[in-house]
Formats: C-alpha cells, sequence, structure tokens
C-alpha cells in the first residue's frame, strides 16, 4: 500500500526526492483518471441518454423519465406503441440461462475438483489440460466447435444446446476456484468425519461443502457474469428459433439498424445495481479489515 | 501418499466431468478438424484450404486481423502497464476502489458499450474506419491487460526494489533490471487476454465500422451464417487456421497464469 520514501543520508536530497515524488504522484493520479474517463466516456453516454426520448443516442430531445416508463410498462404512451416484446423475453432467457448454467456448472465443477485433487499426477494434469481449453479458446471457435457437434449429432439448436455451450465455458472456471480451496483444507477432517460414524454422503455435506462453499460462491458468480456477458457461443448454439439472449438481441438490433431505445434505461438500471453493490460489498470488506 | 489412501475412491468423482469435457471439448474439436478436411460428401480432401490460400481476400483479410490485433495488444500494453504500475506502488488512498473503477465497465455488455462508442464517434463526427475499430477494440480490451499485470506487480516483494536502490541502481535500472522481468507473467498473460479475442471478433468490428472493414472472424462467421453445407467445410478450415493460431499463441503463454488467477474475478 504504502509507497516507500527512500531516505538518502543527505536531508535535502532527500527533500528534493519527496517533491519528485509529489509531482510525480499528481502526474500518475491524472494518468489513471485520464484511462477511467475514457473507459466510462461511453457508458457515461448510455446513462445520460436513458434520460431522453430521442430514438438514437446522441440526440437529446430534453430531459425525461418516459424511457424508464416504457421500459417498466412495456407501452409507449406516446407514440402508443409497445416496447419490442423479444426485449422483456431476451432478458428473461439472458437471466434463465445464466442460472441454470452456472448452477450445473458449480456442481459439475466442485464434484470434479474433488476428483481431480485426488488424482495420480498424470491424470490430473491431462484433465486440468482439458479443463483449460474452453479457457483458452475465443468464443467464436467454442460456439464453431459446438455448432458442428450439435449438426453432427442432429441436435436441434435452442435452450438446451445454449445452456449446454455456457456449462462447458463456465465449468473450467469453478474448477479453478475450487482447487486452492481443496489445497488449503485439512484432509484430516473428513477422514476423522468417516471415523466419528458419518457416511461419506454425511462428511460431503457437513465437512466438504462448508469447506469449499467460499468456491463454489465465487466460481458461481464468475459463472454468472460469464454467462451474461457471453456473445459468440450463444450466437452459434441458438439456432434459428427465434432464442435471443441480451447480446444477441443487441447484436442483431444493431445489425437491423436502430438500437431499442429501453435498452439504454435497462442497462443503466443493472449499471447502478452493480456499483451499488460494489460499493456495499466494499465498504463491507474494509470495516471486516478494520476489524481485524 | 497418505492422500491417496484416505480419499481413493473419490478419484472417481471428476469421471461425469471428464465424460463431459470429451463429449463437449475434445470432440467438437475433432469434428473442427473432420469437417475441414472434408467435402459436404464426406470425402477426404484439402480443397477447402486451397479455396482460402487461393482466394486473396480471404488471405488479406487474415494478415490484416493478425496485425490489428497485435496492434491492439501493443497499445493496450503501453496504455495498460503504466496504469497497472501506478495502482501497484504509488501510495493511492484506495487502490482497491480504483483497481475494482477498472473492472466495472466489463460489466456492461461489450456489444452495448461498442455501441456507444459508435455513437460517440457520431456525436464527434469522426468516420467510422482504421481508427475507431483499433480505439473500439483497445477500449473493450484494456482492463485485461492491466489486471494481470496489476496482480503480478502487487505481488512482487518490494524489498527488492529497495535492495537494487541501496545497491546503487538508479531509477530507470530499478525499473528495467527488477520491475520489468518480475511483471512479465503479467505482461505474458495480458498479452494472451487481449490478442486471443481480438483475433478472433467478429461483432466488434462489424459494428465500429459498419461492416466496411472485415475481420477474419466474420469471416469464419459468415461462411457459418450464409450458404450451405459447403461453405461449413470451408469455415471449419478457417476455424482450423484460427485454431492454430490460438494454439501458438498459448504456447508461448505462462501456463501456470490462468485468467481467474491473473484476478478477473
Amino acid at each position: 500500500m504504502n509507497n516507500q520514501i527512500y531516505l538518502t543520508p543527505v536531508q535535502i536530497e532527500a527533500r528534493r526526492r519527496q517533491r519528485n515524488l509529489m509531482v510525480r504522484r499528481i502526474a500518475s493520479q491524472t494518468y489513471l483518471w485520464l484511462l477511467l474517463l475514457l473507459l466510462y466516456a461511453p457508458i457515461l453516454l448510455i446513462v445520460i441518454f436513458s434520460f431522453t426520448k430521442s430514438k438514437v443516442l446522441g440526440n437529446w430531445t430534453g430531459f425525461t423519465f418516459g424511457l424508464y416508463e416504457n421500459l417498466l410498462t412495456g407501452y409507449d404512451a406516446t407514440s402508443q406503441v409497445r416496447v419490442d416484446p423479444n426485449l422483456y423475453r431476451a432478458l428473461l432467457y439472458t437471466g434463465l440461462v445464466a442460472v441454470i448454467a452456472a448452477t450445473c456448472a458449480t456442481l459439475l465443477g466442485t464434484l470434479a475438483a474433488i476428483g481431480i485433487y485426488n488424482m495420480r499426477q498424470k491424470g490430473r494434469r491431462a484433465i486440468q489440460f482439458m479443463n483449460s481449453i474452453p479457457m483458452i479458446n475465443p468464443d467464436i471457435l467454442t460456439g464453431i466447435s459446438l455448432f458442428l457437434l450439435f449438426v453432427f449429432l442432429g441436435i436441434s439448436r435452442g435452450l438446451t444446446t445454449v445452456i449446454i455451450a455456457h456449462v462447458v465455458f463456465c465449468t473450467p472456471y469453478v474448477v479453478l476456484s475450487v482447487m486452492p480451496r481443496l489445497t488449503k483444507m485439512n484432509p484430516n477432517i473428513y477422514e476423522a468425519a468417516l471415523d466419528l460414524g458419518a457416511t461419506p454422503a454425511q462428511a460431503l455435506r457437513k465437512v466438504l461443502v462448508p469447506e469449499l462453499w467460499p468456491g463454489m460462491v465465487s466460481g458461481f458468480i464468475l459463472s454468472l457474469t460469464l454467462s451474461i456477458d457471453d456473445f459468440g457461443v450463444t450466437f452459434f448454439t441458438k439456432g434459428s428459433n427465434g432464442l435471443e439472449t441480451l447480446s444477441t438481441f443487441i447484436y442483431a438490433d444493431a445489425r437491423k439498424g436502430g438500437l431499442t431505445p429501453e435498452l439504454r434505461p435497462l442497462f443503466t438500471i443493472i449499471f447502478i445495481t452493480i456499483l451499488v453493490l460494489l460499493i456495499i460489498m466494499n465498504i463491507r470488506t474494509n470495516k471486516h479489515a478494520k476489524k481485524q | 501418499m497418505k492422500k491417496f489412501n484416505i480419499f481413493g475412491s473419490r478419484r472417481t468423482w471428476a469421471w461425469p466431468y471428464v465424460l463431459f469435457l470429451v463429449l463437449f471439448v475434445l470432440l467438437p474439436l475433432l469434428l473442427i478438424v473432420v469437417y475441414a478436411f472434408t467435402d459436404p460428401e464426406g470425402h477426404l480432401t484439402i480443397k477447402n484450404f486451397v479455396q482460402f490460400f487461393r482466394t486473396t481476400e480471404a488471405v488479406n483479410t487474415f494478415i490484416y486481423s493478425l496485425a490489428i490485433a497485435m496492434l491492439t495488444t501493443i497499445i493496450c500494453l503501453l496504455l495498460g502497464y503504466p496504469a497497472a504500475y501506478i495502482m501497484a506502488t504509488s501510495e493511492l488512498k484506495t487502490p482497491a476502489v480504483m483497481s475494482m473503477l477498472f473492472i466495472l465497465p466489463m460489466w456492461i455488455n461489450f456489444l452495448l458499450r461498442t455501441l456507444a462508442t459508435v455513437e460517440l464517434f457520431n456525436m464527434f463526427s469522426i468516420p467510422l474506419g482504421e481508427g475507431a475499430l483499433l480505439y473500439g477494440m483497445c477500449y473493450d480490451f484494456l482492463p485485461f491487460m492491466i489486471y494481470p499485470i496489476y496482480n503480478t506487480l502487487q505481488k512482487m516483494d518490494k524489498s527488492l526494489i529497495e535492495a537494487a536502490y541501496d545497491l546503487g541502481a538508479n531509477r530507470l535500472e530499478v525499473f528495467t533490471k527488477v520491475i520489468l522481468p518480475l511483471s512479465t507473467p503479467g505482461i505474458y498473460s495480458g498479452i494472451i487476454m487481449v490478442f486471443m479475442p481480438t483475433v478472433s471478433t467478429f461483432a466488434i468490428s462489424e459494428l465500429l465500422t459498419h461492416n466496411k472493414i472485415t475481420l477474419f472472424g466474420s469471416l469464419i462467421q459468415r461462411a457459418f451464417g450464409e450458404g450451405g453445407l459447403q461453405m461449413w467445410n470451408y469455415g471449419a478450415a478457417l476455424s482450423l487456421i484460427m485454431l492454430i493460431i490460438i494454439g501458438i499463441t498459448s504456447f508461448f503463454g505462462d501456463k501456470e497464469e490462468s485468467p481467474s488467477q491473473a484476478g478477473l474475478i
């Protein structure tokens, strides 16, 4: 945290350094804030233009909560048209796919991590290599390879294939987040549970799962975010039955020309929710750190 | 060896996942190879590759995509390294908040962010093209560069820097001989995490240039989106070429540093 100020034996030299340090600090802070400005400019644009009712982003037609009303009611009262119902379906499917895929990935990945941990070196390496493939592969290759698989097996693409595809690229991250918990765990406590008369199932539920829980939770959350953010894999595995997630909906929308204006308030709400959650988490960890 | 006696039977717990990996990771990749070397009737052929190497446009697109991806990676490195360095070493009051601020944009759907960038360019009437593409790619992937570097720099043993100063090194020497070598694992994973998605992207370039610039990813996507069965085989051949590029790139990477260790969450 604290930068070391390298005091030289000569006092004057020390002062000169301190002055330099100040200048450097201001310069480096400015640099960081400039980068952040660059990163946030497009997001700010979305947030600002969620408060006006123009069809296109960048055209300010006066402050209004109109788009928020439209989004919540699903109906534009002024122009008397419904908000694209596909937007809500996309939102629903995004959530559905994310929750199911993350749950499956967490269960599969946790079991796998326990298994891998108990394997001999050779088998462990082989699985860890296979486990890293979906993480290294760009989404387009994962998507196309699965597309070919479903075509090859004659499985029609739809919700199930999208969920399977999401489990494919989420599970490796669960394995990786559960693994460190296993290595840190004292292996004797599982044995102790068995010695004290627990069945393996009880030992799993009452000893292993509580120990691995933090890793499982972070794997689950990571899976959720990966799934929600995914575009490439979904694009190739969703088929053409009208199934869309938010990503593919936005892509289709943008290619048609106009972006559905209601996306602006939707993403403003999502962004602010995440911001608030992160701030709360940050405050809590700070408090926790201070207590210790 | 005691571990194995206790847990012996639980080795089998990985089997469902192994089966899953074989079916949904290895078999699909194998299918790419199979499709790439066959024609729609299923006969063995190399004409998909011949078709690629004979189409000047396709080869040009391939080389162009590699160049764009490399350029993006270099720009991200040049912009991201100082940021990571400042965050990891200077006395920021709130380094946690600062690092959080750098990941936060990634929670907004990248397509939407890209579209907002397009609007930003339109507002200032900057023409969409190569410049816009590079800006958008760097913008989308900069956090992937900053994070791994920030993480390795933060874990670095600071007393080594002190020792270098004590032994008479100046600032430049300390940086080039101590800090930079120690941060290479982070740089490697940063490079991979930026290069891989940029070399394979198709949506970003389509949105940022209004389809004026075609990247290799779009070429693959079109082979699967449009056209009949014949194009699938051609697309598979293109995918295989991409797969080889990815394989070569990851070979250079630090194998110990996984994306999650690199601090994405």
